[in-house]
Protein backbone atom coordinates (compact mmCIF):
# COMPACT_ATOMS: atom_id res chain seq x y z
CA UNK A 1 0.00 0.00 0.00
CA UNK A 2 1.64 3.25 -0.92
CA UNK A 3 2.78 5.58 1.90
CA UNK A 4 2.91 2.24 4.15
CA UNK A 5 5.05 -0.02 2.55
CA UNK A 6 8.12 2.03 1.24
CA UNK A 7 8.39 3.09 4.78
CA UNK A 8 9.23 -0.59 6.12
CA UNK A 9 11.85 -1.04 3.71
CA UNK A 10 14.53 -3.60 5.47
CA UNK A 11 17.51 -2.12 3.76
CA UNK A 12 16.36 1.59 3.91
CA UNK A 13 16.34 0.45 7.71
CA UNK A 14 19.48 -1.42 8.37
CA UNK A 15 21.13 1.62 6.82
CA UNK A 16 19.57 4.07 9.35
CA UNK A 17 20.51 1.29 11.92
CA UNK A 18 23.74 1.59 10.55
CA UNK A 19 24.21 5.49 10.44
CA UNK A 20 21.89 5.62 14.53
CA UNK A 21 25.82 3.29 15.40
CA UNK A 22 27.88 5.54 13.38
CA UNK A 23 27.05 8.87 14.92
CA UNK A 24 26.35 7.44 18.70
CA UNK A 25 29.12 8.37 20.97
CA UNK A 26 27.35 7.93 24.29
CA UNK A 27 24.47 6.27 25.79
CA UNK A 28 21.31 8.69 25.57
CA UNK A 29 17.81 7.72 26.48
CA UNK A 30 15.19 8.78 24.27
CA UNK A 31 11.30 8.37 25.39
CA UNK A 32 8.68 7.49 21.78
CA UNK A 33 5.43 9.59 23.51
CA UNK A 34 3.18 7.48 21.35
CA UNK A 35 1.27 4.13 22.06
CA UNK A 36 1.21 3.54 18.41
CA UNK A 37 5.34 3.99 17.97
CA UNK A 38 5.76 2.05 20.89
CA UNK A 39 3.37 -1.03 19.28
CA UNK A 40 5.34 -0.64 15.94
CA UNK A 41 9.42 -0.76 18.14
CA UNK A 42 8.53 -3.49 19.82
CA UNK A 43 6.45 -5.50 16.42
CA UNK A 44 9.50 -4.94 14.02
CA UNK A 45 12.24 -5.22 17.13
CA UNK A 46 13.34 -1.72 15.97
CA UNK A 47 15.13 -0.86 19.30
CA UNK A 48 17.19 -4.40 18.83
CA UNK A 49 18.85 -3.13 15.86
CA UNK A 50 19.70 0.08 17.81
CA UNK A 51 23.68 0.67 19.30
CA UNK A 52 23.17 -0.58 22.83
CA UNK A 53 23.54 3.19 23.73
CA UNK A 54 20.14 4.18 22.42
CA UNK A 55 17.60 2.73 25.17
CA UNK A 56 13.63 3.80 23.94
CA UNK A 57 11.34 4.54 26.96
CA UNK A 58 8.19 3.92 26.36
CA UNK A 59 6.14 6.98 26.79
CA UNK A 60 2.34 7.32 27.98
CA UNK A 61 0.96 8.16 24.79
CA UNK A 62 -1.96 5.68 24.82
CA UNK A 63 -5.09 7.01 26.02
CA UNK A 64 -6.47 4.20 26.82
CA UNK A 65 -4.27 3.31 29.29
CA UNK A 66 -3.78 6.88 30.75
CA UNK A 67 -7.45 7.08 31.24
CA UNK A 68 -8.09 7.27 34.94
CA UNK A 69 -9.88 4.80 37.03
CA UNK A 70 -12.35 7.47 38.17
CA UNK A 71 -13.56 7.72 34.66
CA UNK A 72 -13.66 3.95 34.01
CA UNK A 73 -15.90 3.74 36.78
CA UNK A 74 -18.33 6.46 35.72
CA UNK A 75 -18.65 5.11 32.47
CA UNK A 76 -19.13 1.62 34.05
CA UNK A 77 -21.73 3.67 36.12
CA UNK A 78 -23.62 5.13 33.74
CA UNK A 79 -23.68 2.22 31.11
CA UNK A 80 -25.43 -0.49 33.60
CA UNK A 81 -27.84 2.30 33.83
CA UNK A 82 -31.29 1.63 32.65
CA UNK A 83 -32.37 2.87 29.25
CA UNK A 84 -28.49 4.06 28.39
CA UNK A 85 -27.24 2.96 24.98
CA UNK A 86 -23.30 3.66 25.87
CA UNK A 87 -21.20 4.13 22.66
CA UNK A 88 -17.49 3.36 22.83
CA UNK A 89 -13.75 2.35 20.97
CA UNK A 90 -13.51 -1.39 21.03
CA UNK A 91 -10.39 -1.14 23.36
CA UNK A 92 -12.25 0.64 25.99
CA UNK A 93 -14.51 -2.24 26.53
CA UNK A 94 -11.60 -4.50 28.31
CA UNK A 95 -9.91 -1.83 30.38
CA UNK A 96 -10.47 -2.86 34.22
CA UNK A 97 -12.91 0.05 36.35
CA UNK A 98 -12.54 -0.81 40.39
CA UNK A 99 -14.85 -3.35 40.16
CA UNK A 100 -15.89 -5.28 36.79
CA UNK A 101 -15.30 -3.98 32.81
CA UNK A 102 -17.89 -2.64 29.95
CA UNK A 103 -17.72 -5.85 28.49
CA UNK A 104 -19.12 -7.25 31.55
CA UNK A 105 -21.82 -4.96 31.81
CA UNK A 106 -22.37 -5.65 28.37
CA UNK A 107 -22.59 -9.29 29.17
CA UNK A 108 -24.74 -8.52 32.25
CA UNK A 109 -27.31 -7.31 29.58
CA UNK A 110 -26.09 -3.26 29.16
CA UNK A 111 -26.55 -1.63 26.12
CA UNK A 112 -23.17 -1.04 25.35
CA UNK A 113 -22.05 -0.68 21.48
CA UNK A 114 -18.78 -0.51 20.24
CA UNK A 115 -18.70 2.86 17.68
CA UNK A 116 -15.84 3.21 14.71
CA UNK A 117 -16.52 6.92 14.53
CA UNK A 118 -18.00 9.46 17.60
CA UNK A 119 -20.52 10.31 14.30
CA UNK A 120 -21.81 6.62 14.62
CA UNK A 121 -22.93 7.57 17.98
CA UNK A 122 -24.48 10.51 16.54
CA UNK A 123 -26.75 8.45 14.74
CA UNK A 124 -27.35 6.11 17.62
CA UNK A 125 -28.68 9.26 18.92
CA UNK A 126 -30.93 10.02 16.08
CA UNK A 127 -32.13 6.29 15.43
CA UNK A 128 -33.08 6.31 19.20
CA UNK A 129 -34.99 9.68 20.18
CA UNK A 130 -36.55 7.79 23.04
CA UNK A 131 -33.16 6.74 24.52
CA UNK A 132 -30.24 8.47 26.40
CA UNK A 133 -27.13 8.06 23.92
CA UNK A 134 -23.61 8.38 25.94
CA UNK A 135 -20.49 8.50 24.02
CA UNK A 136 -17.09 7.35 25.88
CA UNK A 137 -14.42 10.50 24.37
CA UNK A 138 -11.41 9.16 24.86
CA UNK A 139 -8.24 10.48 23.34
CA UNK A 140 -5.20 12.75 22.61
CA UNK A 141 -5.55 15.64 20.47
CA UNK A 142 -5.85 13.25 17.16
CA UNK A 143 -9.12 12.41 18.36
CA UNK A 144 -10.57 15.50 20.05
CA UNK A 145 -11.43 17.49 16.65
CA UNK A 146 -13.33 14.02 15.56
CA UNK A 147 -15.78 14.32 18.89
CA UNK A 148 -16.05 18.30 18.53
CA UNK A 149 -17.67 17.58 15.14
CA UNK A 150 -19.72 14.81 16.86
CA UNK A 151 -20.95 17.28 19.48
CA UNK A 152 -21.31 20.24 16.66
CA UNK A 153 -23.49 18.57 14.57
CA UNK A 154 -25.50 17.21 17.38
CA UNK A 155 -26.26 21.04 18.64
CA UNK A 156 -27.21 21.62 14.72
CA UNK A 157 -29.72 18.63 15.00
CA UNK A 158 -30.95 19.85 18.15
CA UNK A 159 -29.89 16.24 19.68
CA UNK A 160 -31.28 16.31 23.45
CA UNK A 161 -30.87 12.88 24.27
CA UNK A 162 -27.14 12.66 23.62
CA UNK A 163 -24.12 12.99 25.69
CA UNK A 164 -20.72 12.58 25.88
CA UNK A 165 -18.47 11.20 28.91
CA UNK A 166 -15.28 13.51 27.88
CA UNK A 167 -11.72 12.52 29.05
CA UNK A 168 -9.18 14.58 26.39
CA UNK A 169 -5.86 14.35 27.21
CA UNK A 170 -3.21 16.60 25.96
CA UNK A 171 0.36 15.99 25.50
CA UNK A 172 2.26 18.83 25.68
CA UNK A 173 1.95 18.81 29.70
CA UNK A 174 2.52 15.34 30.25
CA UNK A 175 5.73 15.76 28.50
CA UNK A 176 6.62 18.58 31.15
CA UNK A 177 5.43 16.86 34.10
CA UNK A 178 7.53 14.12 32.98
CA UNK A 179 10.50 16.32 32.63
CA UNK A 180 9.58 18.11 35.64
CA UNK A 181 10.41 15.05 37.75
CA UNK A 182 13.47 14.69 39.52
CA UNK A 183 13.45 11.00 38.68
CA UNK A 184 13.39 11.86 34.80
CA UNK A 185 15.77 9.57 32.80
CA UNK A 186 14.55 11.43 29.49
CA UNK A 187 17.02 13.62 27.08
CA UNK A 188 15.13 13.73 24.16
CA UNK A 189 11.68 13.17 22.79
CA UNK A 190 9.98 10.99 19.65
CA UNK A 191 6.99 13.32 19.76
CA UNK A 192 3.75 11.86 18.14
CA UNK A 193 3.13 12.47 14.63
CA UNK A 194 -0.31 12.61 14.76
CA UNK A 195 -1.34 14.65 18.00
CA UNK A 196 1.22 16.93 16.01
CA UNK A 197 -0.95 16.93 12.73
CA UNK A 198 -3.79 18.46 14.58
CA UNK A 199 -2.45 20.59 16.86
CA UNK A 200 1.32 21.34 14.90
CA UNK A 201 4.69 21.64 16.70
CA UNK A 202 4.83 25.92 17.73
CA UNK A 203 3.88 24.57 21.44
CA UNK A 204 7.04 21.82 21.91
CA UNK A 205 9.56 24.78 21.19
CA UNK A 206 9.21 26.17 24.46
CA UNK A 207 9.48 22.96 26.37
CA UNK A 208 12.65 22.18 24.29
CA UNK A 209 14.48 25.27 25.25
CA UNK A 210 13.53 25.15 28.84
CA UNK A 211 14.43 21.79 29.34
CA UNK A 212 17.07 21.63 27.19
CA UNK A 213 15.53 18.56 25.26
CA UNK A 214 15.61 17.80 21.65
CA UNK A 215 12.02 17.19 20.16
CA UNK A 216 11.58 14.98 16.66
CA UNK A 217 8.22 15.16 15.78
CA UNK A 218 8.25 11.02 14.13
CA UNK A 219 5.65 8.80 11.81
CA UNK A 220 4.65 5.64 12.87
CA UNK A 221 6.51 3.41 10.16
CA UNK A 222 9.67 1.75 10.86
CA UNK A 223 11.84 4.04 8.48
CA UNK A 224 10.09 7.32 10.40
CA UNK A 225 11.05 5.71 13.51
CA UNK A 226 14.94 5.28 12.70
CA UNK A 227 14.82 8.47 10.83
CA UNK A 228 13.11 10.16 14.28
CA UNK A 229 16.14 8.58 16.65
CA UNK A 230 18.84 9.34 13.99
CA UNK A 231 17.70 13.21 14.41
CA UNK A 232 17.32 13.01 17.94
CA UNK A 233 21.15 11.09 18.49
CA UNK A 234 22.19 13.95 15.90
CA UNK A 235 20.79 16.70 17.95
CA UNK A 236 22.00 15.32 21.50
CA UNK A 237 25.26 14.63 20.38
CA UNK A 238 25.67 18.18 18.89
CA UNK A 239 24.59 19.56 21.87
CA UNK A 240 21.95 21.06 20.23
CA UNK A 241 17.80 20.79 21.49
CA UNK A 242 15.62 22.29 19.38
CA UNK A 243 12.20 21.07 17.87
CA UNK A 244 12.33 19.05 14.12
CA UNK A 245 9.87 17.69 12.21
CA UNK A 246 10.60 14.64 10.57
CA UNK A 247 7.09 13.54 9.58
CA UNK A 248 6.66 16.75 7.33
CA UNK A 249 4.49 14.36 4.99
CA UNK A 250 1.27 14.88 7.52
CA UNK A 251 2.86 17.23 9.82
CA UNK A 252 2.65 21.16 8.81
CA UNK A 253 4.25 23.95 11.86
CA UNK A 254 0.94 25.21 12.53
CA UNK A 255 -1.14 21.85 12.43
CA UNK A 256 -4.59 21.47 11.22
CA UNK A 257 -6.21 25.05 11.77
CA UNK A 258 -10.23 24.28 10.58
CA UNK A 259 -9.88 20.87 13.36
CA UNK A 260 -8.30 23.40 16.06
CA UNK A 261 -11.41 25.84 15.12
CA UNK A 262 -14.18 23.54 16.12
CA UNK A 263 -12.10 22.35 18.91
CA UNK A 264 -11.70 25.81 20.41
CA UNK A 265 -15.21 26.60 19.93
CA UNK A 266 -16.86 22.71 21.66
CA UNK A 267 -13.88 22.48 24.51
CA UNK A 268 -11.91 24.78 26.81
CA UNK A 269 -9.08 23.53 29.14
CA UNK A 270 -9.33 21.66 32.10
CA UNK A 271 -7.03 19.52 34.54
CA UNK A 272 -6.97 16.01 34.09
CA UNK A 273 -6.04 13.09 36.13
CA UNK A 274 -3.65 10.51 34.49
CA UNK A 275 -4.19 7.11 35.13
CA UNK A 276 -0.97 5.78 37.20
CA UNK A 277 0.29 9.19 36.98
CA UNK A 278 -2.21 11.80 38.88
CA UNK A 279 -3.61 14.89 38.16
CA UNK A 280 -1.61 17.06 35.71
CA UNK A 281 -2.88 20.42 35.38
CA UNK A 282 -4.25 22.03 32.24
CA UNK A 283 -3.90 18.79 30.43
CA UNK A 284 -6.97 17.71 29.44
CA UNK A 285 -10.00 19.19 27.17
CA UNK A 286 -13.39 18.95 28.79
CA UNK A 287 -16.67 20.42 27.38
CA UNK A 288 -17.05 24.45 27.31
CA UNK A 289 -20.03 26.17 28.99
CA UNK A 290 -22.16 26.92 25.92
CA UNK A 291 -21.77 22.74 25.32
CA UNK A 292 -22.64 21.80 28.72
CA UNK A 293 -25.88 19.78 28.08
CA UNK A 294 -23.84 17.30 26.48
CA UNK A 295 -21.83 16.47 29.44
CA UNK A 296 -22.93 13.09 30.39
CA UNK A 297 -20.97 14.12 33.96
CA UNK A 298 -23.49 16.57 35.04
CA UNK A 299 -26.34 14.85 33.37
CA UNK A 300 -26.50 11.73 35.19
CA UNK A 301 -25.03 13.72 37.98
CA UNK A 302 -21.11 12.45 38.53
CA UNK A 303 -19.55 15.49 38.29
CA UNK A 304 -17.91 15.14 41.71
CA UNK A 305 -17.20 11.15 42.02
CA UNK A 306 -13.61 10.43 43.39
CA UNK A 307 -12.21 7.23 43.13
CA UNK A 308 -8.41 6.29 43.81
CA UNK A 309 -5.95 4.11 42.21
CA UNK A 310 -5.09 0.48 43.18
CA UNK A 311 -1.21 -0.06 44.52
CA UNK A 312 -0.57 -2.97 43.19
CA UNK A 313 -0.04 -2.59 39.17
CA UNK A 314 2.92 -0.71 38.74
CA UNK A 315 1.40 1.17 34.81
CA UNK A 316 1.78 4.26 36.50
CA UNK A 317 5.85 3.90 36.35
CA UNK A 318 5.53 2.12 33.27
CA UNK A 319 4.15 5.33 31.42
CA UNK A 320 6.24 7.46 33.05
CA UNK A 321 9.44 5.13 31.56
CA UNK A 322 10.53 4.55 34.93
CA UNK A 323 10.27 0.97 34.89
CA UNK A 324 9.94 -1.88 32.09
CA UNK A 325 6.59 -3.86 31.75
CA UNK A 326 8.76 -7.19 32.63
CA UNK A 327 10.03 -5.60 36.09
CA UNK A 328 6.06 -6.39 37.09
CA UNK A 329 5.70 -9.07 39.16
CA UNK A 330 2.45 -9.84 37.46
CA UNK A 331 2.92 -9.72 33.95
CA UNK A 332 2.26 -12.74 32.08
CA UNK A 333 1.12 -14.55 35.02
CA UNK A 334 -1.79 -12.40 36.97
CA UNK A 335 -1.85 -9.92 34.01
CA UNK A 336 -2.44 -10.85 30.97
CA UNK A 337 -4.18 -8.87 27.93
CA UNK A 338 -7.40 -11.47 28.39
CA UNK A 339 -7.39 -10.89 32.39
CA UNK A 340 -5.56 -7.19 32.63
CA UNK A 341 -4.69 -5.88 35.90
CA UNK A 342 -3.82 -2.65 34.42
CA UNK A 343 -4.50 -0.22 31.47
CA UNK A 344 -1.32 -0.78 30.22
CA UNK A 345 -2.10 -4.61 29.02
CA UNK A 346 -5.34 -3.53 27.52
CA UNK A 347 -5.07 -1.82 24.15
CA UNK A 348 -2.30 -2.96 21.94
CA UNK A 349 -0.95 0.18 22.47
CA UNK A 350 -0.10 -0.21 25.74
CA UNK A 351 3.75 -0.82 26.54
CA UNK A 352 2.70 -4.07 28.43
CA UNK A 353 0.18 -5.47 26.06
CA UNK A 354 3.28 -4.74 23.55
CA UNK A 355 5.70 -6.64 25.27
CA UNK A 356 2.89 -9.69 25.86
CA UNK A 357 2.34 -10.06 22.35
CA UNK A 358 6.50 -10.16 21.17
CA UNK A 359 8.48 -10.25 23.88
CA UNK A 360 7.66 -13.41 25.34
CA UNK A 361 10.77 -15.16 26.48
CA UNK A 362 8.39 -18.20 26.14
CA UNK A 363 4.95 -19.04 23.86
CA UNK A 364 6.27 -17.33 20.64
CA UNK A 365 6.80 -13.75 22.31
CA UNK A 366 9.38 -12.61 19.62
CA UNK A 367 8.16 -10.37 17.43
CA UNK A 368 7.72 -10.62 13.47
CA UNK A 369 11.22 -8.56 13.61
CA UNK A 370 13.36 -7.27 11.04
CA UNK A 371 13.49 -10.17 8.72
CA UNK A 372 10.43 -10.90 8.69
CA UNK A 373 7.66 -10.84 5.59
CA UNK A 374 5.91 -8.41 7.33
CA UNK A 375 8.53 -5.88 6.91
CA UNK B 1 -6.84 3.62 19.14
CA UNK B 2 -4.22 6.75 18.05
CA UNK B 3 -4.26 4.18 14.65
CA UNK B 4 -4.50 6.69 12.27
CA UNK B 5 -3.53 4.77 8.35
CA UNK B 6 -3.63 6.67 5.03
CA UNK B 7 -5.90 5.99 1.89
CA UNK B 8 -6.78 7.98 -1.28
CA UNK B 9 -9.85 9.82 -1.99
CA UNK B 10 -11.87 8.15 -4.51
CA UNK B 11 -14.87 10.62 -4.58
CA UNK B 12 -16.19 13.84 -2.68
CA UNK B 13 -19.86 15.21 -1.62
CA UNK B 14 -21.37 17.46 0.11
CA UNK B 15 -21.40 21.47 -0.59
CA UNK B 16 -21.25 22.41 3.14
CA UNK B 17 -17.61 22.35 4.27
CA UNK B 18 -18.47 21.35 7.79
CA UNK B 19 -20.47 18.25 5.75
CA UNK B 20 -18.11 17.60 3.42
CA UNK B 21 -17.28 14.05 3.12
CA UNK B 22 -15.58 11.05 0.56
CA UNK B 23 -15.07 7.68 -0.21
CA UNK B 24 -11.59 6.93 0.38
CA UNK B 25 -9.06 3.88 -0.62
CA UNK B 26 -7.20 1.87 1.56
CA UNK B 27 -5.65 -0.13 0.01
CA UNK B 28 -8.87 -1.70 -1.59
CA UNK B 29 -11.25 -1.20 1.05
CA UNK B 30 -13.64 1.93 0.80
CA UNK B 31 -14.80 3.65 3.42
CA UNK B 32 -16.95 7.19 4.12
CA UNK B 33 -14.59 9.49 5.22
CA UNK B 34 -15.56 12.68 6.68
CA UNK B 35 -13.23 15.69 5.23
CA UNK B 36 -14.04 18.68 7.11
CA UNK B 37 -10.54 19.37 8.37
CA UNK B 38 -9.05 18.88 4.74
CA UNK B 39 -10.51 21.61 2.67
CA UNK B 40 -7.69 21.61 0.30
CA UNK B 41 -8.04 17.63 -0.51
CA UNK B 42 -9.44 16.44 -3.91
CA UNK B 43 -10.49 13.36 -5.43
CA UNK B 44 -7.10 11.49 -5.87
CA UNK B 45 -4.97 13.33 -3.06
CA UNK B 46 -3.46 10.76 -0.18
CA UNK B 47 -5.09 11.57 3.34
CA UNK B 48 -4.06 10.19 7.00
CA UNK B 49 -7.27 9.36 8.51
CA UNK B 50 -8.52 8.34 12.42
CA UNK B 51 -11.39 7.73 13.50
CA UNK B 52 -13.35 8.34 10.42
CA UNK B 53 -11.62 11.89 9.61
CA UNK B 54 -9.07 13.16 7.53
CA UNK B 55 -6.68 14.95 9.98
CA UNK B 56 -4.31 15.97 7.10
CA UNK B 57 -3.51 15.61 3.30
CA UNK B 58 -0.16 13.63 2.79
CA UNK B 59 2.16 15.91 1.14
CA UNK B 60 3.73 13.87 -1.87
CA UNK B 61 7.31 15.83 -2.32
CA UNK B 62 7.94 15.81 1.83
CA UNK B 63 7.05 11.86 1.35
CA UNK B 64 10.26 11.08 -0.04
CA UNK B 65 12.37 12.83 2.39
CA UNK B 66 13.13 9.41 4.57
CA UNK B 67 15.50 8.31 1.91
CA UNK B 68 16.47 11.44 0.40
CA UNK B 69 18.12 11.78 4.03
CA UNK B 70 20.08 8.87 4.01
CA UNK B 71 21.54 9.86 0.74
CA UNK B 72 22.25 13.51 2.22
CA UNK B 73 24.09 12.04 5.05
CA UNK B 74 26.39 9.97 2.79
CA UNK B 75 27.22 12.81 0.77
CA UNK B 76 28.21 14.65 3.71
CA UNK B 77 30.07 11.89 5.26
CA UNK B 78 32.42 11.72 2.07
CA UNK B 79 32.56 15.32 2.06
CA UNK B 80 33.98 15.24 5.53
CA UNK B 81 36.76 12.47 4.51
CA UNK B 82 37.32 13.98 1.20
CA UNK B 83 38.21 17.46 3.48
CA UNK B 84 40.01 15.99 6.45
S1 LIG C 1 1.94 -6.07 33.71
FE1 LIG C 1 -0.20 -5.61 34.32
S2 LIG C 1 -0.08 -5.24 36.53
FE2 LIG C 1 2.02 -5.09 35.71
S3 LIG C 1 2.29 -2.90 35.20
FE3 LIG C 1 1.57 -3.88 33.34
S4 LIG C 1 -0.66 -3.61 33.42
FE4 LIG C 1 0.07 -3.24 35.50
Amino acid sequence: MKYLDEYRDADTARQYAGEIRRVTTRPWNIMEVCGGQTHAIVKFGIDELLPKEITLIHGPGCPVCVTPLELIDKALEIASRRGVIFCSFGDMLRVPGSTTDLLSVKAGGGDVRIVYSPLDAVKVAEQEPARDVVFFAVGFETTAPATAMAVFQAAKKGLRNFSLLVSHVLVPPAMEALLASPDCRVQGFLAAGHVCTVMGFTEYEPIAAKYRVPIVVTGFEPLDIFQGVLMCVQQLESGRATVENQYARSVRQRGNQPAQRLMREIFHIVPRKWRGVGEIPRSGMGLSEAYAAFDAERKFGLADRRVEEPAECISGQVLQGLKKPRECAAFGTRCTPEHPLGATMVSSEGACAAYYRYRRPSGGGSGPGMTNVEF
Amino acid sequence: MCLAIPGRIESVNGEDPLERSGKVNFGGIIKEVNLAFVPEAQVGDYVIVHVGFAISRLDESEANKVFEYLKRMDELGELKEAGS
